[in-house]
C-alpha cells in the first residue's frame, strides 16, 4: 500500500518535473495567433483598416480589439479565411470599405519633380529615386496600397489596374448545366 | 524481339481517327504575305524582341532573344519587313492577345547564312547554349526549352526515351515525320545522346503505326531500340511511356530525370538535327489538319502562319463546321480566334462538326461509381479531387495530389454523368497558382515593410546617438574651458550672437519697410498732435477725479 503510493508519487514528481522543464525550454515567445492572422492578411500595408500596417491590425484582431472585416484588399475571401481561423461567423466588409481590383501605382515621368515625398510614404520601399531626380515605382514590389497618392504635390501618381494576360489568366469555374426536372 | 513491357493502370481507348490524315505525305505550304510570330511560344519567360518596326529580316534571323533561364529564342520564318510588334491573337484557351512580331513577307524568302555545327568536336555545354539561340523547344505539346532538357545538371541520365507514341486521337504529325524522315531524325537522336552522355536509347511507338515502326527500325543503328508499345491512351504521356518501357515510376512532383531518364518527342529530335547539322533554327514544324475539312493531312508549316491560311491550304472547311480544336480532342482546347498563328506548341488543328464532336451532354451529379479512378493513368482519385475542386476547397484537393494530374482527360471521357472533371482540375490548379503568387507577393511585401520599419528605427537611433555624442563633446569642451563663470559653450554663445544679430537685422528691415505715420512729421502736424495729447490727458484726469454718477 505504502509502496504503491510512493511509486505513484515518484512518477508524478518525475512527470511534473519533465512538464515543468518542457514548458520553460519550449516556451513560445510570440503569440502564434498574431503570426497566423498576419499570414492571411495581404500585406499591402495600406492602413485602410485604421491600423498602421498589417501586423498591428493582426495584433488588434488577436486581442479582440478589431473586427475581422476591415481589410478591403483581402476582400471577402480574406474575411472568410480569418473567420475560419478564429472560429467566428464570416461577415461582409465593413461600412465604407470596398475591395478594389488589384492595381499598381505608376509615376508620370513628365510631371514628377523629384520631391521624394512618395518614397517616404511607400511602406515597402518600392519607389526608387533621389531628390530632384525622377522617381520610378518597381511594379513587382508595389502592393497597390495608394499611400503614395496623397503626399504627391503634383499628383503625378496614378493607379493602374493589373490587366489579365496569358500569364495570370485563370481557368474559369466550369459552368453548371442545370437539368430541367419539372 | 520486343522487350518486356509494363502496363500502367487505367487509360482509355478512344476512336483513333488517324487514317483521315496519315495516308497522304507531308505537304508544304505556299509562301504567305504575312506571318505573326508570338514571343511567348514556350514554357517560361517570353523572348524579348530584338528587331524594330521597319527592320528588314531574313529567314532564320533571330527576332526574339531568350530572356532568363527558362526561355528560348524566336526566329523569322521568312524574309521581309517587320510591320508591327504588338499584341496579337495567339492560340491560347483564354483567347487573350499576346506580344507578337508581325512580318510582311517580301516573297524572296532569303535566308541568313546557316552555319552547321560540328557537334562531335563541340563540348556538350557549348552545344546546349547554341540550342538556346536556335529556339529549340519540345514539339510534343509542352514546349519546354530543349536546351534545359539536354542539360542533365548533376543528374546522371542513363536512358534516353524518344516519344513517338502519339496516343491522342486524330493527330498524325509524328507518324508522318517518322515515316518520311526517319534517317534525319535518328541523326538528331545521336546528337541528343552525345549531349546527355547516355548509353541506352529507346524509341517508343504505338503499335497502331506499323509504317512508322518499320521506317524507324530500318533507319535505327545497332544499339537503338525501336519498341512497339500497345495503343492505349495516354500511353504517350511522358511518365506513362517511361513506365511502359522501363517499369520505372516517376516520383510525385518530380521529373523523369530524377530517375535517370530523359524523354524527348521525336519531332524535337528532327528539329535538333536541322538546327545542328544544317544550322537552321526552329522556324517550321509539322501540323496535322484534320476533321471536317476538304483535304485533311499533314503540313510542314512555318511558325507564325495564321491558322486561316493553314485551313485554306487544306482545301478549306467543309460546310457545317462547328468550331476548331487546337491540339487533340482529349487535351486540346477550343480555338477562340482563327487569326491566331501556328506556334511551336501547335501540333494539330481539328475542324469540328456536330456529328464528329456532338455538343457536350448535360452534366449530371456524381454517382460515386469510381469509373474515373479506374481510368486514371496517374493513379489518382479524380472523384475526390472533383468534390473538393467544385467546393473550392483547394487545400483538400491538393492533398489528393491534384498536381500529379496530367490533365489527360480519361476521367472526363469515362464519366457516366458527363462531368468535365479536367475542367474542374484546371480551375483548381490555376486558383492554387494564383494563391501561391499572392502569397509570394505578400511575403515579399512583409519582409520589405519590416525592413523599412527597422531602417527608420535604426536611423532614428543613429541620429539620437549623434546628438548625444555632440552634447557630450560640448559639455566636455565647457568643462575644459578656463572661464568657469561662462556656463554656455563658446559655440552656443556664438550661435546666440548670430541669432541676436539676425533678429536685430530683421527688426530693422521691418521698420524700414513699414515706417510709422507718427515719425518724421512736419512741425505743424507735430504741434497739433501734442495739443490733442494734452487735451486727452486733461480729460482723462477729469474723468478719474469725478465720482461715479451711477
Amino acid at each position: 500500500m505504502i509502496s504503491a503510493i510512493l511509486v505513484m508519487a515518484a512518477i508524478g514528481l518525475v512527470l511534473g518535473g519533465i512538464l515543468g522543464w518542457a514548458s520553460i525550454k519550449f516556451r513560445v515567445q510570440d503569440d502564434p495567433l498574431v503570426e497566423k492572422i498576419d499570414a492571411i492578411l495581404p500585406q499591402t500595408q495600406c492602413g485602410q483598416c485604421g491600423f498602421p500596417g498589417c501586423k498591428p491590425y493582426a495584433e488588434a484582431i488577436a486581442k479582440g480589439e478589431a473586427d475581422i472585416n476591415l481589410c478591403p484588399p483581402g476582400g471577402a475571401d480574406g474575411v472568410n479565411r480569418l473567420a475560419e481561423l478564429l472560429g467566428v461567423e464570416p461577415k461582409p466588409l465593413g461600412e465604407g470599405l470596398e475591395a478594389k481590383p488589384k492595381s499598381v501605382a505608376v509615376i508620370d515621368e513628365n510631371t514628377c519633380i523629384g520631391c521624394t515625398l512618395c518614397i517616404q510614404a511607400c511602406p515597402v520601399d518600392a519607389i526608387v529615386g533621389a531628390a530632384k531626380q525622377m522617381h520610378v515605382i518597381v511594379a513587382s514590389q508595389c502592393t497597390g496600397c495608394e499611400l503614395c497618392l496623397p503626399p504627391c504635390p503634383v499628383d503625378c501618381i496614378s493607379m493602374q489596374v493589373i490587366k489579365e494576360d496569358v500569364v495570370n489568366w485563370k481557368w474559369r469555374y466550369p459552368i453548371h448545366m442545370m437539368k430541367r426536372v419539372a | 524481339m520486343n522487350p518486356k513491357l509494363f502496363t500502367f493502370n487505367g487509360g482509355v481507348h478512344p476512336a483513333g481517327h488517324k487514317t483521315e490524315s496519315c495516308t497522304t505525305p507531308i505537304r508544304s505550304m505556299p509562301l504567305l504575305p504575312k506571318y505573326v510570330v508570338p514571343m511567348r511560344q514556350h514554357i517560361g519567360e517570353p523572348a524579348r524582341p530584338v528587331v524594330a518596326v521597319g527592320d528588314r529580316v531574313l529567314r532564320g534571323q533571330m527576332i526574339g532573344a531568350a530572356e532568363g533561364y527558362v526561355s528560348t529564342a524566336v526566329h523569322a520564318p521568312t524574309s521581309g519587313r517587320v510591320v508591327a510588334i504588338e499584341a496579337s491573337a495567339v492560340p491560347h484557351p483564354s483567347g487573350l492577345f499576346d506580344l507578337a512580331v508581325v512580318i510582311e513577307a517580301d516573297g524572296e524568302d532569303q535566308a541568313i547564312a546557316f552555319q552547321p555545327i560540328d557537334w562531335r568536336s563541340l563540348d556538350p555545354s557549348a552545344l546546349r547554349n547554341r540550342m538556346r539561340d536556335m529556339g529549340l523547344a519540345g514539339l510534343g505539346g509542352a514546349v519546354f526549352p530543349s536546351y534545359i532538357k539536354l542539360n542533365p545538371g548533376g543528374q546522371k541520365i542513363h536512358t534516353l526515351i524518344l516519344n513517338g507514341a502519339e496516343c491522342e486521337p486524330w493527330i498524325t504529325c509524328d507518324d508522318r515525320l517518322m515515316r518520311e524522315r526517319a534517317p534525319e531524325m535518328l541523326r538528331g537522336i545521336e546528337i541528343m545522346q552525345h549531349a546527355l552522355g547516355c548509353s541506352k536509347v529507346i524509341i517508343g511507338i504505338e503499335d497502331n503505326k506499323p509504317e512508322a515502326l518499320t521506317a524507324m527500325r530500318a533507319a535505327a543503328p545497332v544499339g537503338i531500340e525501336v519498341v512497339a508499345v500497345p495503343s492505349l491512351y495516354p500511353g504517350g504521356g511522358g511518365k506513362q511511356l517511361t513506365y511502359t518501357l522501363t517499369g520505372v515510376e516517376t516520383p510525385t512532383g518530380g521529373r523523369s530525370t530524377d530517375v535517370g531518364i530523359q524523354v524527348f518527342n521525336v519531332g524535337t529530335a528532327y528539329s535538333l538535327y536541322r538546327a545542328v547539322e544544317l544550322g537552321e533554327p526552329l522556324i517550321s514544324r509539322i501540323v496535322t489538319v484534320t476533321g471536317h475539312i476538304a483535304q485533311p493531312g499533314n503540313f510542314e508549316v512555318r511558325i507564325g502562319t495564321p491558322l486561316t491560311d493553314l485551313i485554306a491550304a487544306a482545301g478549306g472547311m467543309l460546310p457545317g463546321a462547328s468550331g476548331e480544336i487546337v491540339g487533340g480532342p482529349m487535351m486540346g482546347f477550343d480555338l477562340m480566334d482563327l487569326a491566331a498563328p501556328v506556334t511551336k506548341a501547335v501540333n494539330c488543328l481539328i475542324i469540328k462538326n456536330p456529328a464528329l464532336f456532338p455538343p457536350k451532354p448535360i452534366e449530371l451529379s456524381c454517382i460515386r461509381c469510381g469509373e474515373c479512378a479506374r481510368a486514371c493513368p496517374a493513379d489518382l482519385q479524380p472523384f475526390e479531387m472533383y468534390w473538393y475542386s467544385r467546393a473550392k476547397n483547394f487545400g483538400h484537393a491538393q492533398s489528393y495530389n491534384l498536381f500529379d494530374c496530367i490533365e489527360c482527360g480519361c476521367c472526363s471521357y469515362v464519366c457516366p454523368s458527363h462531368i468535365p472533371l479536367v475542367d474542374y482540375f484546371r480551375f483548381a490548379k490555376s486558383e492554387i497558382w494564383e494563391r501561391e503568387r499572392e502569397k509570394r507577393a505578400a511575403d515579399l511585401a512583409r519582409i520589405r515593410h519590416e525592413f523599412k520599419t527597422f531602417r527608420l528605427e535604426r536611423e532614428k537611433q543613429e541620429k539620437a546617438e549623434k546628438f548625444a555624442k555632440a552634447a557630450e563633446k560640448s559639455k566636455a569642451a565647457a568643462a575644459g574651458a578656463t572661464d568657469a563663470a561662462a556656463p554656455a559653450d563658446p559655440d552656443a554663445e556664438r550661435k546666440k550672437a548670430i541669432l541676436q544679430a539676425a533678429l536685430e537685422r530683421a527688426q530693422k528691415a521691418k521698420a524700414q519697410v513699414a515706417p510709422q505715420n507718427t515719425e518724421n512729421l512736419p512741425p505743424r502736424v507735430q504741434k497739433e498732435i501734442d495739443a490733442i495729447e494734452a487735451r486727452r490727458a486733461t480729460v482723462e484726469a477729469k474723468t478719474e477725479s469725478t465720482p461715479n454718477h451711477e
